[in-house]
């Protein structure tokens, strides 16, 4: 528990960092926000009055505490664009993000633990040595590039999935999920690449290992060795991994969101930077930071779960 | 706590960047690695984490180690020095300007268009404009590349100097500079990136090289740190320093050279990642500005003429393809080659 | 069903002194970069019930590979295995994984050096003990779990019930041991392989697991391969050992004739390189020179040659047969055997030699004086 505590000690300190430089990043930046909330045909006592509006005439400190305390209660602000506030915008484009990114890792762990498993089965095999080139070919092509190749087959010559646009889950789950196949296969191909390899190079590293020959030589079936004791040791690096992704594609998703033109948190970002809109800005980027650093603390103390070792370690001599 | 690399740029994991969460997770301090870190509880199982030594299919079942870089790398490196070169003698190569718009819209590869009485010759045909494509890639080339060296080197530079520092003095200030590290590295990084070029309204190479390598610098300062940590403790420093060694030489002399090998090889793969950045960029409209050409830029332009002349969208992805694949496996190789591995038959 | 588990063999023990395993002239390559390492190079050897051989040699002589490819262990990408292997009758050599299945566990078993990397990490004690009981005897859940309670207890391991339920990691070293040789035994083999089994422990443990290997082979009527670099575990323990060297079997006898009629001087070396408390304090300890040989490159003749003190030019030049002493039962391989007057001839001619050349060459292919005048002692 004394592990847990450090840790949620220093969970809280970059928070701390993460949205003060969340604040401090826009108010670093040249141009006045005040002007573009403004707007065009914005006069003087317009113009003060907004500055007013926004707080910008007190204390930095001031405008960042008022600032994080509005962000915790909800109230992340206006879109100068659309006049939507942030806080609904986002409400409503993470979950979509969320469901892509969790479709997207389903589909690569799908591929990726099977392949996996039977390249480290048969390792140096023709399997194995096709598989992993294959694999480090696909984990060298870009997003995008992945993207318009599947558009162009799946979309435009095939015509089995949608280029663009999607149906809302709550609408109807089977045709969105159908909708979101190639966005989604989209990130899982880089991803199942990166996975499989790992798990194959983590397997034969542990198939190497005294208690795999000690497993074999109690006489039990290889598929049962492989699956039973050599598996569950082998995952740590991939379960980190992917969790990692997890973290890092909630805001990194987005050239495929704009290309297949969900409206996730991502694209919401970039459309925010794209027309200078700096509250939604602000707001999002806040909100996947601090998504990134939770998850990176989960699995934190996920590795503590799944490696029984980590767990009592106090506790042995 | 919040760990490590996989940021740097989505799109493309080479096996080396990935492993590095890795060690990063050993040295971040958190309880995971101070257990099962060398001389800790659970010895026998830190090869598990210690994923920097990948092995290599050919090792299986024999213990024997290549340690030759292959012809696979001379290759790659050809193939990337060829493009730099091509990128280099840009202005005094005999194409056709890039920019020039003609009425030879969508030639196909290898073809020839007539018009207004001149033949001219297009090796791999025009795009929607009528412009050169291989012209187009040449001159692209020198964007990517450009970017590509520019963000890797100013992140080796900074992050370079940030990782040394916090890995071999440690204490409070590593754990402050780490710290800076992992908040940098919440942000997501194409993210940061963009909004830097976007806000400074600037959109020369070199600002954009910076933005990208900005976003460089957390990752590098990782496993620039993981490498001191581990090379600090190693016998020969502490033999070092009781000849009575100053600091900057033992950094200087003893860990510097060392820790330059894993870098160099997370370098190069760096660079990879680093043009597909520029690519994906590129590919949004927000590189450089036109009428530069970049590859990210005609993949994108090709976009809407996918299903007509699919060739104006997939030549320029087949040359970025192939020169983040050459940057990738040279890569790769490299960290094998450098990866020193104890115990034999 | 469980009873005849933890005190016999399940199935069923033959007469005591059948011939159990006959090794015949096994080979064991490796391909590797730098060429063929011939680690294990021509040994034959034969088991027979309920007794037990120590196969002794330094790091390098092969012997774990030896226990290993008997029980068919290695990996099959380059590896070359050769010779027979016949156990209770039938040339294994030649079995298929699935044939192998059948033997491991439940006829032949091994208990590995090092039981902190033996032991599944992250699978509990309980579950790896059970696994081969409910594979090989078809035992349900239940009965496999008392069964390996009743085994632990057989191990000496105190609150057995609790220890079901916990990792690897949670116990100490001897104990992780003695439950590595808890699942050896789960199955009532007729083998036992004990390769190195307490290297990897403290000194006061050592003791308590040999003898807890030596109580279980005679309750169960089995026979024990026991594989050692340290002298003093075979001595009072087993009833004939091998030594090795090189790949191959220089010696080989009852463990009395051994320790009285040795005749290749590689034994007496390492005999003699034991302290002995009976020598005066700061006694210079007596260590053989050199360093084992390249096994992909060995030296032409005489595998130890090069560090031997009896070596004469024949020895360099043709390697001597492995040949049978008086004693039955007891063979060596050497050209200038200890105690004849060939050998005795001949270290007194590399003695000469040595005082002769005035020599304080401290080069390592030179015999050692210390261990010469040892010998000489001896003598």
């Amino acid at each position: 528990m004394r592990f847990v505590r450090k840790k949620l000690i220093s969970l809280f300190f970059v928070l701390l960092a993460v949205t003060a430089l969340s604040f401090f990043m826009l108010r670093l930046l040249p141009g006045d926000t005040a002007r573009v909330v403004c707007g065009i045909s914005c006069d003087e006592a317009g113009y003060q009055q907004t500055r007013a509006d926004l707080g910008l005439n007190d204390p930095v400190p001031v405008q960042y505490v008022r600032w994080l305390g509005k962000t915790l209660t909800g109230d992340m602000g206006i879109s100068a664009r659309n006049k939507q506030p942030v806080s609904e915008a986002i409400k409503e484009r993470l979950p979509v993000t969320l469901e892509l990114l969790i479709y997207s890792q389903l589909i690569a762990l799908g591929v990726a633990i099977p392949l996996g498993l039977i390249a480290a089965q048969r390792a140096g095999g023709i399997f194995d040595r096709v598989s992993t080139t294959v694999a480090f070919g696909l984990l060298s092509i870009p997003s995008f590039v992945v993207a318009i190749l599947l558009i162009l087959i799946f979309a435009v010559n095939l015509g089995w999935f949608p280029s663009v646009g999607y149906v809302k889950f709550s609408e109807d789950p089977l045709e969105n999920l159908h909708d979101l196949f190639l966005p989604a296969l989209t990130l899982a191909v880089a991803e199942m690449a990166v996975y499989m390899r790992l798990l194959r190079t983590d397997l034969i590293s542990t198939l190497q290992e005294d208690y795999i020959t000690m497993a074999k030589a109690k006489g039990i079936t290889s598929r049962r060795v492989l699956l039973r004791h050599a598996f569950r040791p082998s995952t740590f690096s991939l379960v980190t991994v992917a969790g990692l992704n997890f973290g890092r594609l909630i805001g990194g998703a987005f050239i495929v969101e704009v290309i297949f033109a969900i409206n996730g948190i991502g694209r919401y970002i970039v459309d925010g930077i794209l027309g200078r809109d700096y509250i939604p800005v602000q707001g999002g980027v806040v909100v996947v930071a601090v998504a990134y650093v939770l998850i990176n603390f989960a699995i934190d103390l996920l590795y503590a779960v799944i490696d029984p070792r980590i767990r009592h370690a106090r506790a042995i001599v | 706590m919040p760990a490590p690399s996989s940021e740097f740029p989505a799109q493309n994991q080479a096996p080396g960047s990935d492993y590095f969460p890795e060690a990063d997770l050993l040295e971040s301090g958190s309880m995971a690695t101070e257990l099962v870190g060398p001389g800790g509880i659970a010895d026998g199982q830190v090869r598990e984490l210690e994923a920097l030594h990948i092995l290599d299919p050919d090792q299986v079942g024999s213990g024997a180690i290549k340690k030759r870089l292959g012809l696979g790398f001379w290759i790659a490196s050809g193939w990337v020095a060829f493009i730099t070169l091509l990128a280099i003698l840009a202005p005094v190569l005999p194409l056709e300007s890039p920019s020039k718009v003609s009425s030879c819209i969508k030639y196909p590869i290898l073809s020839t268009c007539t018009k207004a009485g001149v033949d001219t010759f297009h090796v791999l045909g025009t795009d929607s404009l009528g412009r050169d494509t291989l012209s187009r890639i040449i001159w692209g080339a020198r964007v990517s590349l450009s970017v590509g060296l520019i963000a890797i080197v100013f992140g080796l530079i900074v992050g370079g100097i940030i990782g040394l520092i916090a890995g071999f003095y440690k204490g409070r200030l590593e754990g402050l500079l780490m710290g800076s590290m992992d908040v940098l590295l919440a942000f997501p990084a194409l993210l940061l990136a963009l909004a830097i070029i976007t806000f400074t309204n600037n959109r020369s190479i070199l600002v954009i090289s910076l933005a990208i390598g900005i976003v460089s610098i957390a990752p590098i300062a990782r496993l620039v740190r993981a490498s001191t940590l581990m090379f600090g403790e190693r016998e020969f420093v502490l033999a070092s320093r009781t000849l009575g060694a100053s600091n900057s030489r033992i950094i200087s002399r003893e860990i510097f050279p060392n820790v330059v090998l894993p870098v160099l090889s997370f370098a190069i793969i760096g660079v990879a990642v680093a043009i597909v950045a520029e690519g994906g960029l590129a590919f949004l409209g927000l590189s450089v500005a036109p009428p530069t050409p970049t590859w990210g830029g005609m993949i994108n332009e090709g976009r809407n003429v996918l299903e007509t002349d699919p060739q104006i969208a997939l030549i320029p992805s087949a040359v970025l393809f192939l020169t983040v694949l050459m940057l990738n496996f040279a890569g790769d190789r490299v960290r094998e080659y450098f990866d020193v591995k104890e115990g034999g038959l | 069903m469980s009873r005849k588990v933890i005190t016999g063999s399940a199935t069923g023990a033959p007469d005591a002194g059948t011939e159990l395993l006959k090794v015949v002239d096994l080979k064991t390559h490796f391909r590797t970069e730098r060429g063929t390492v011939r680690a294990v190079d021509g040994v034959s050897l034969s088991l027979a019930q309920g007794r037990t051989l120590g196969v002794v040699g330094e790091s390098g002589s092969g012997k774990t590979i030896l226990s290993r490819s008997i029980m068919g262990l290695l990996p099959s990408r380059n590896v070359v295995r050769d010779g027979h292997i016949f156990y209770e009758g039938s040339d294994i050599v030649g079995y298929s994984q699935n044939d192998m299945r059948r033997v491991w566990g439940s006829e032949m078993a091994m208990v590995f050096q090092d039981p902190m990397t033996s032991l599944n990490p992250v699978m509990k004690i309980g579950r790896q003990i059970t696994e081969s009981l409910i594979h090989h005897l078809s035992m349900d859940k239940n009965e496999a779990t008392e069964t390996a309670l009743a085994l632990l207890q057989s191990v000496g391991i105190p609150e057995p019930q609790q220890r079901l339920e916990e990792y690897p990691h949670q116990l100490s070293g001897g104990m992780r041991q003695r439950v590595t040789i808890a699942i050896a035994l789960a199955c009532g083999p007729k083998i036992l392989f004990a390769d190195e089994p307490t290297t990897a422990l403290d000194v006061t443990v050592q003791a308590q697991i040999l003898n807890l290997l030596q109580k279980q082979q005679t309750e169960r009527h089995m026979a024990m391969i026991l594989v050692t670099h340290d002298l003093g575990v075979v001595a009072g323990r087993t009833d004939d050992i091998a030594v090795m060297y090189a790949g191959k079997i220089v010696e080989q006898a009852p463990t009395s004739v051994l320790f009285d009629k040795m005749k290749m001087p590689y034994t007496e070396a390492l005999v003699s390189s034991i302290p002995k408390l009976a020598n005066p304090s700061h006694t210079r300890l007596a260590i053989i020179s050199g360093r084992p040989p390249d096994l992909v490159n060995p030296p032409r003749g005489c595998n130890f040659g090069p560090r031997c003190n009896y070596v004469q030019d024949k020895c360099r030049e043709e390697e001597p047969p492995l040949v049978a002493a008086e004693t039955p039962g007891h063979f060596y391989r050497c050209w200038f055997p200890v105690d004849t007057p060939e050998g005795k001839d001949a270290l007194a001619r590399n003695l000469a030699a040595t005082k002769a050349s005035g020599a304080a060459t401290s080069s390592t292919t030179s015999p050692d004086p210390a261990l010469a005048t040892a010998t000489a002692k001896e003598n």
